[in-house]
């Protein structure tokens, strides 16, 4: 475990006023697995980009093998053996695994017609190699993104890759699919690779790492192994405060009797959601407990009409939205919050104010017109409730950190004055701290009697959100249960069994 | 055991949408072959007229200036481009072609071809190198090379002594005209070279997905460039065999050839969004459009506007299954 493969050396690296890194230096050993933590702007994507060759550092060095290199863009980078592998998969979907794998030094015969099926031998040589299934002719798209990310470190290895970094590889994989990445990590490491491991999951971190190095403002606060960094510490050493404020305790609540907030019955979509009913009254946090797949957001696009419904009944404060679109939705009182921020929810190129009020424009808005004054009020009150960082009302939306542009997203929902809402994954890819802040948002809006369906890809965060769970497996209903006296492994239990009631048509 | 196991699960799950998206990619590349043969038999069997020898040549010879642009014209779209400078690159070609004759049948060619690429390689630069957008930087191109061909040549330039020149175009080997064999090598070598050369994959790597391309280590801008040069070229050289088919180099030729080529590539299932598509499809496109021409000609009482009509219908009609197909793949 002696022989260091990559290391960097007192690499400092600054953007205007930012100092992204300073005086970082670590060592990565070969066969060894090294987790790198840290909050969502504790350095660790500017770290990374430096390693793939993105950016140049402004101080310090970057020694490979013994030798100080510069890398001075990615394919130098890859040149030298690092190889890196992205939670958005960068690779062609459109073409097979073969070409995929071997896109840019393809086998040749004649010197330039393409030999294929050399080609695709090669390809299935290496997948098997990786004790991985995957058909080297199948559409690279038509594969599960877990596959896709398992191509792309095969692509990696061929190459001849020494170091391999997975930023995030696992946190859109499916049960199968994260068995089958940890299976790779393995075998990687039994090749000798180093490997650097990004996740935000801290289960996963132990599960696979050796080492952890976490990374704060910039700066490493530790690098041990794992055995010597328990949870608390790791989590401590993270945030530089108080683990506890991450997973607040849930306060005491009464829902309130009477008519629900907001109702589905016997809900239908394709064959994602099977006749799903569940009701949230007014004061009360319902989570959606079920694994990506389950059919968790594909119930709540359905109910708010994101998605038309093939069957069912969908009652907000006791009325019927006969057939809902969106529009209807937040007319009768329900809102929606995308897991896609970037896709599904803010308008890249428009200010904080214009995405905060673009729900509540008829409010603002007279004869059409819209009145900055009132646009200005709306703006400011929810800058404050939330504690949105931003410049002003006018800064550029993507300026802000993604936890905040976050808390955008959450007031353009409330900005329509809904009586339930509808969070799907409302924390994803923020950091910790604005993890909290949405949390406490939350349930100050519960006390005030909104109803609150939500889910969440870390069953901790839904366990400290949600008065009580929906367990969802397949698209239908399989359990409910209070959070009281809940432990994390009492649900992942009920995800795991196996349920008589989920019919396959 | 349980690693086998995890494998297979993990197969299965990927399979039967795979076998699904194979069947919609063969609808999507091959649909356009099927509707040509389709409406072949239908015309063949509707109209006398239709199925003669001489009918096929006629539709053959009269498809092959647009086959050769729609050549290019897929390998830009597949690229994630367009290019709609090439209409106006026949004109040029042509008058251009009549200027290089006298100094031979070769400059006549060779001339014409030049300057084609010479536009697709500003055009290229622009683009890939000053990140201009295709639709903006070929707009001018079409204006611009317009403006210079008329330039050139208010009236035609007529060719009154073509010898080999006239021959290349007009002139027959075993029995088929030169035209037709020029297109359908022109596609065969396009195909192989979209399908079985490096420079091809890069071409469906970058439509595909440009940045993931620039990180697999293509050279993007390279291939961009050479891609619109290409197309430039053959544009040039369509021209001129048009100049050596009608005698006259006509800088009003080849008007709205541009579009006309992307709707044959698109009618053919290449995706106008990029990163998919054949040569057998666009060269179906071409020829489907081909056929509508010749037989709304033919039918003598319908004006020429129902080509434009009829052709407008197949390519919203093709777009329309594309749009539904490329949905029903998610």
């Amino acid at each position: 475990m002696s022989d260091i493969i990559l290391e960097t050396r007192a690499v400092s690296k600054r953007f205007g006023a930012v100092q992204a890194l300073s005086d970082v230096s670590f060592a990565l050993r070969a066969g060894e697995v090294h987790g790198l933590a840290g909050e969502n702007g504790a350095g660790k994507s500017t770290l990374i980009k430096i390693l793939t060759g993105f950016y140049q550092p402004d101080e310090g060095e970057i020694i490979l093998s013994g030798t100080a290199v510069r890398l001075d863009s990615p394919r130098a980078a890859q040149r030298q053996g690092i190889s890196a592998v992205y939670q958005e998969i960068n690779l062609i979907p459109e073409r097979s695994v073969a070409e995929n794998l071997f896109l840019g030094n393809e086998p040749r015969r004649f010197g330039v017609l393409i030999d294929r099926a050399r080609m695709e031998r090669s390809a299935a040589e290496l997948l098997a190699r990786y004790d991985l299934a995957i058909d080297p002719r199948a559409r690279l798209g038509a594969l599960g993104l877990g596959l896709q990310q398992m191509v792309s470190i095969a692509r990696g290895v061929r190459l001849g890759a020494r170091v391999a970094i997975l930023d995030e590889p696992s946190s859109a994989l499916t049960g199968t699919e994260v068995e089958t990445l940890y299976r790779v990590v393995d075998r990687l490491k039994a090749d000798g690779i180093a490997i650097l491991f990004v996740s935000h999951r801290l289960s996963e971190s132990y599960r696979l790492c050796d080492r952890l190095t976490v990374l704060r403002d910039g700066r490493v606060v530790a690098s041990e192994a794992v055995a010597d960094l328990p949870r608390a510490a790791l989590i401590g050493a993270m945030l530089g405060r108080n683990a506890e404020a991450i997973h607040g305790n849930r306060p005491a609540r009464t829902p309130r009797e009477g008519v629900a907030a907001f109702e589905a019955s016997g809900l239908r979509w394709r064959n994602r959601v099977r006749d799903v009913s569940f009701a949230v009254r007014p004061g009360e946090v319902v989570g959606l407990a079920g694994l990506l797949g389950s059919g968790r957001t594909e119930t709540m696009k359905a109910s708010f009409g994101a998605e038309t419904k093939e069957g069912g009944a969908i009652r907000v404060g006791g009325s019927s939205v006969p057939s809902p679109t969106p529009g209807r939705s937040i007319a009768a009182g329900l809102a929606f919050l995308s897991e896609d921020r970037r896709a599904e929810g803010i308008f890249p190129k428009l200010s904080v104010a214009e995405n905060l009020t673009a729900t509540a424009l008829p409010r603002i808005a007279r004869f059409g017109f819209v009145s900055r004054r009132k646009q200005a009020a709306m703006v400011a009150e929810f800058t404050k409730v939330l504690g949105i960082k931003t410049a002003g009302p006018n800064a550029p939306i993507t300026s802000l950190s993604g936890g905040n542009q976050q808390k955008v997203l959450l007031a353009r929902c409330l900005a329509t004055a809904p009586r339930a809402i509808m969070l799907d994954d409302p924390t994803r890819g923020i950091d910790v701290g604005a993890k909290a802040e949405v949390h406490e948002a939350i349930n100050r809006l519960v006390e005030q009697g909104l109803g609150v369906l939500v889910t969440s890809s870390e069953m901790e965060e839904l366990m400290a959100l949600a008065d009580r769970l929906i367990v969802l497996t397949e698209g239908a209903v399989t359990g409910a249960t209070s959070t009281d006296g809940l432990e994390v492994q009492d649900v992942l239990d009920m995800l795991a069994q196996p349920h008589e009631a989920v019919a396959h048509p | 055991m349980s690693v086998s196991g995890t494998s297979a699960a993990v197969r299965a799950e990927g399979a039967a949408p795979e076998r699904r998206a194979r069947l919609i990619a063969l609808i999507q590349s091959r649909g356009a072959i099927g509707v040509l043969l389709l409406a072949t038999i239908v015309a063949s069997l509707r109209f006398p007229f239709f199925p003669t020898v001489a009918n096929f040549e006629n539709i053959g010879t009269a498809a092959s200036f647009l086959g050769l642009v729609a050549i290019g014209q897929t390998f830009v779209i597949i690229l994630g481009g367009f290019d709609l400078s090439v209409g106006s690159l026949i004109g040029l070609g042509s008058v251009l072609a009549a200027y290089a004759l006298p100094y031979g049948w070769w400059a006549a060619l060779l001339v014409p071809a030049l300057a084609g690429g010479a536009v697709g390689l500003v055009d290229g630069l622009l683009i890939a190198r000053a990140g201009m957008a295709p639709f903006i930087v070929t707009l001018a191109a079409l204006l611009g090379v317009r403006g210079i061909a008329l330039v050139l040549a208010k009236n035609s330039l007529v060719i009154a002594t073509p010898g080999v020149f006239g021959l290349i175009a007009n002139g027959q080997i075993l029995g088929i005209d030169n035209l037709i064999w020029i297109v359908f090598i022109g596609f065969a070598i396009a195909a192989i070279v979209l399908n079985r050369t490096r420079y091809g994959v890069a071409v469906f790597a970058i439509g595909g997905n440009e940045e993931a391309a620039r990180m697999l280590g293509v050279p993007v801008a390279r291939i961009k460039v050479l891609t619109y040069v290409v197309s430039g070229t053959l544009a040039g050289l369509s021209g001129a065999l048009l100049a050596a088919h009608l005698s006259s180099g006509i800088s009003t030729a080849g008007q709205g050839e541009e579009l006309k080529s992307i709707a044959a590539a698109v009618i053919g299932g290449v995706l106008l969004t990029g990163g998919v598509g054949t040569m057998a499809g666009a060269l179906s496109g071409v020829l489907l459009l081909g056929l509508i021409e010749n037989v709304i000609d033919q039918i003598g009482n319908l004006s020429s506007y129902y080509q434009n009509l009829a052709s407008g219908v197949f390519l919203l009609i093709a777009v329309l299954i594309q749009t539904v197909l490329t949905r029903r793949r998610r």
